[in-house]
């Protein structure tokens, strides 16, 4: 039998440098056939074309610290209309010397909301420092206590009238979302289409027609001599209108629980509040968390909808810096700083929220 | 639940009865919400009678006395509240239509793009689709405002890009043709080909499903769809005669103006929504399993086919239902318009409101209006839900 045996050393070859490196990753991702080469140099070329305009006008043109007669001289962006106007962008009208309240407020929650991102540390404590979290911010708000001068809410504004609307709107709306949920799934007739009713009817109108009628018809509703102020109608048009929209996804994590689970629970003998509260929700909740970020994402974003009916949030704050004579005219670069705002809050939640749908998809 | 409750026996307590329960539950709860609700209505009544507040809908045959600026149908500030209310209606639905088809083309086509081989493309998907959805739409349409006010010269250094269109910040300015009776007849023609294309793919399919045939279904109908009004247009004496825009004093005369209002509002939709468009529909390509692709190769289909009998009627059920929630969004967000001055149907409904101070009327006329868009299009989903659930053995 031959034996062969190479005995020559052997020689390592490199890979062909056409599909290593830079060009062949090039090749891999930008060229593979004729049609994609010619969709990157078009890609390209708008970007070119786009972009270089963009640039020259943001930043190599742009003015970061001129007077707004300054700006309306050069073509280029006026930044300095943000810094020039921050305090007012970011707190309204509310009173410049205790503006570190509302300051305090907003770093107590981004805490809570960075504290929360760590599956790790949800517990029973945590959710007792959020609630702590909340009545400390809507104190320091507030005042009337402790040697704060009391500031009455129509003097809120900005990004803290913002995130509150938000983040109360959904802390109320989550409990009463959970409950209309169970409700459009009971066995009793009444309650279900009293649910249902609710749920369809908020969720087929916009929210816009809702805030109207905060801001128009709420009032009607009170006896003589009470009045509930403007900021307090419009929460609780997003809470009526964010619950609908919980109670929706709830629904679909009260869905997905196999029959067993209710079966079980029967011959434990547990009634159906015990069983909803011991062996349903825990599950169901876990599920629906992923989208229940969602839409506190869209309930974030709506509540921009209030510059309709003359609320001073965040952007409001900015369009009326814009009816400024100084100002006028640079209405795009306050709308972009805004809109970095906006990007940066929900993308922030967005990501997390698809974190959590990758570490929660483990279990099941 | 399907389990089966035993008889109650004679000695339980009624409140243990399940059934009793139940009864005394609804009871309960309907009880306290008709107390509620009539606690309202005598407080608005008591309201609307201390403020002498007159109800009802007799408004509506007043005269509205106030202009708009884009309308469909000829109207005038000496027409009624209900003609006003019926022009915002027309607008509403007319930003809505062309939004939606727009909507539906750009989301797929970044959907696509977002799954493209070519990283560039991927990409750009990805970043338009993680930016546009994480701005609130309202910003969006400032913003689309703005640049338009901004950025784009006044009527008189209007940009001419193309000869008879001009861009300006008063709009977008095109010559249409000069109305004709002919035009009326192609409009026509083109209905008839709709119905004839409609019988036409009734024949072939049973004829397919004789014979095995195949007819060449869409060069048939593409041709039919072309000539007939085209027919029809030569049939009408062929006018050419174009209505084309003039500058005359401060802005332009004749032609068709797109206002910016109109543009910033659809430009905001259809980009918002795209996004969201382009997720569902990326998901929905996602989801067929490529064992099916395989499948229909091995049989011996082509790529076109492949696309049409495999691929899209299977990613088509995950799409539509998301779909349409993301069309309706567009079209309960082209509410919007009123914060930009576009008059749709709510800022009419608003202008109404300010002049008459019917407020109860006018809110719950924009909610019904919007509720019975959204109820029948989930009606329509419902049927075609039912239509096209997967039949299961």
């Amino acid at each position: 039998m031959a034996v062969i045996i190479h005995t020559e050393e052997h020689v390592n070859l490199k890979p062909p440098t056409s599909t290593t490196g830079i060009i062949g990753w090039v090749r891999a991702n930008l060229c593979n056939t004729w049609y994609n080469s010619l969709f990157s140099l078009l890609i390209i070329y708008i970007l070119w074309q786009v972009m270089a305009p963009f640039i020259n006008w943001a930043l190599i043109n742009a003015n970061w610290t001129s007077s707004g007669a300054e700006c309306h001289q050069s073509g280029g962006a006026c930044w300095s209309i943000i810094h020039a106007n921050i305090r007012f962008i970011l707190f309204g009208f509310y009173p410049p010397p205790e503006q570190w309240r509302p300051l305090t407020a907003m770093i107590i929650l981004f805490s809570l909301l960075i504290a929360s991102r760590n599956r790790n540390w949800w517990s029973k404590n945590l959710l007792y420092t959020w609630l702590a979290g909340l009545i400390i911010m809507g104190l320091l708000m507030k005042g009337g206590l402790f040697g704060l001068t009391s500031i009455e809410s129509d003097q809120w504004g900005g990004l803290p009238l913002t995130l509150m609307l938000s983040v109360f709107g959904l802390a109320a709306a989550y409990p009463l979302g959970v409950a209309l949920a169970l409700g459009r799934q009971s066995r009793l007739p009444v309650i279900k289409s009293l649910t249902v009713i609710y749920i369809e009817m908020i969720r087929g109108v916009p929210l816009i027609s809702l805030l109207f009628m905060s801001a128009i018809i709420f009032p009607l509703f009170l006896p003589e001599g009470i009045t509930i102020n403007k900021i307090l109608r419009a929460q609780v048009a997003i809470i009526m209108f964010t619950a609908a929209y919980v109670a929706e996804v709830v629904r679909g994590g009260l869905q997905a629980m196999p029959k067993g689970q209710y079966e079980a629970a029967d011959s434990l003998g547990l009634n159906y509040f015990q069983t909803m509260r011991l062996i349903i929700l825990p599950q169901a909740l876990k599920i629906v968390i992923p989208p229940t970020v969602s839409v506190l994402i869209s309930a974030f974003k709506d509540t921009s909808l209030v510059v309709i009916i003359a609320l001073y949030d965040v952007l409001k704050t900015t369009q009326s810096t814009l009816s400024n004579p100084q100002w006028m005219g640079f209405s795009t670069e306050a709308y972009l700083f805004v809109g970095m705002i906006y990007f940066v809050c929900c993308y922030f939640m967005s990501t997390w929220s698809r974190r959590l749908e990758i570490e929660l998809h483990t279990g099941r | 639940m399907a389990l089966k409750q035993l008889p109650a026996s004679k000695n339980t307590s009624f409140w243990q009865d399940p059934d009793k329960r139940s009864i005394i539950y609804q009871v309960f709860t309907l009880g306290t919400v008709l107390m509620i609700g009539y606690y309202l209505f005598s407080n608005v009544q008591a309201n609307l009678e201390r403020q002498s507040i007159a109800t009802g809908f007799g408004f509506l045959d007043k005269e509205a006395a106030f202009e708009i600026g884009e309308s469909m149908i000829n109207y005038s500030a000496a027409d009624t509240y209900t003609k006003a209310l019926f022009v915002g209606i027309l607008n509403t639905l007319k930003v809505s239509f062309i939004g939606i088809i727009l909507t539906v083309f750009l989301g797929t086509v970044i959907g696509v793009a977002r799954l493209s081989s070519n990283w560039l493309i991927a990409k750009a998907a990805a970043i338009y689709i993680e930016v546009l959805q994480d701005i609130p739409i309202l910003l969006q349409l400032f913003l689309w405002y703005a640049i338009f006010y901004q950025f784009f010269p006044s009527p008189h250094q209007a940009l001419n890009p193309v000869d008879g269109v001009f861009i300006c910040n008063r709009g977008l300015v095109f010559g249409i043709p000069e109305s004709h009776p002919a035009h009326t007849y192609m409009l026509i023609a083109l209905l008839i080909a709709g119905i004839g294309i409609f019988f036409l793919r009734r024949w072939a399919g049973k004829r397919q499903a004789e014979t095995g045939k195949i007819f060449p279904l869409f060069s048939v109908s593409l041709l039919l769809v072309i000539l007939l009004p085209l027919a029809a247009w030569f049939a009408g004496g062929a006018p050419t005669a174009m209505n084309t825009p003039e500058l005359r004093g401060f802005n332009f005369t004749g032609g068709l103006n797109v206002s910016p209002e109109f543009t910033a509002l659809l430009m905001g939709l259809v980009l918002y929504t795209a996004a969201f468009v382009a997720e569902i529909v990326r998901a929905g390509i996602q989801s067929v399993n490529h064992g099916q692709t395989e499948a229909a190769m091995s049989i011996g289909l082509k790529q076109g086919k492949i696309l049409n009998l495999v691929i899209l009627p299977q990613a088509l059920r995950v799409i539509i239902p998301p779909l349409t929630s993301q069309l309706l969004n567009l079209t309960k967000n082209s509410s919007l318009a009123v914060a930009i001055g576009f008059p749709d149907f709510v800022a009419v409904t608003n202008t109404t409101i300010n002049q008459t101070g019917q407020a109860i009327e006018g809110i719950a006329m924009i909610m019904a209006v919007y509720l019975i868009i959204s109820l029948s299009t989930s009606v329509y989903m419902n049927w075609y839900n039912q239509k096209s659930k997967l039949v299961e053995r």
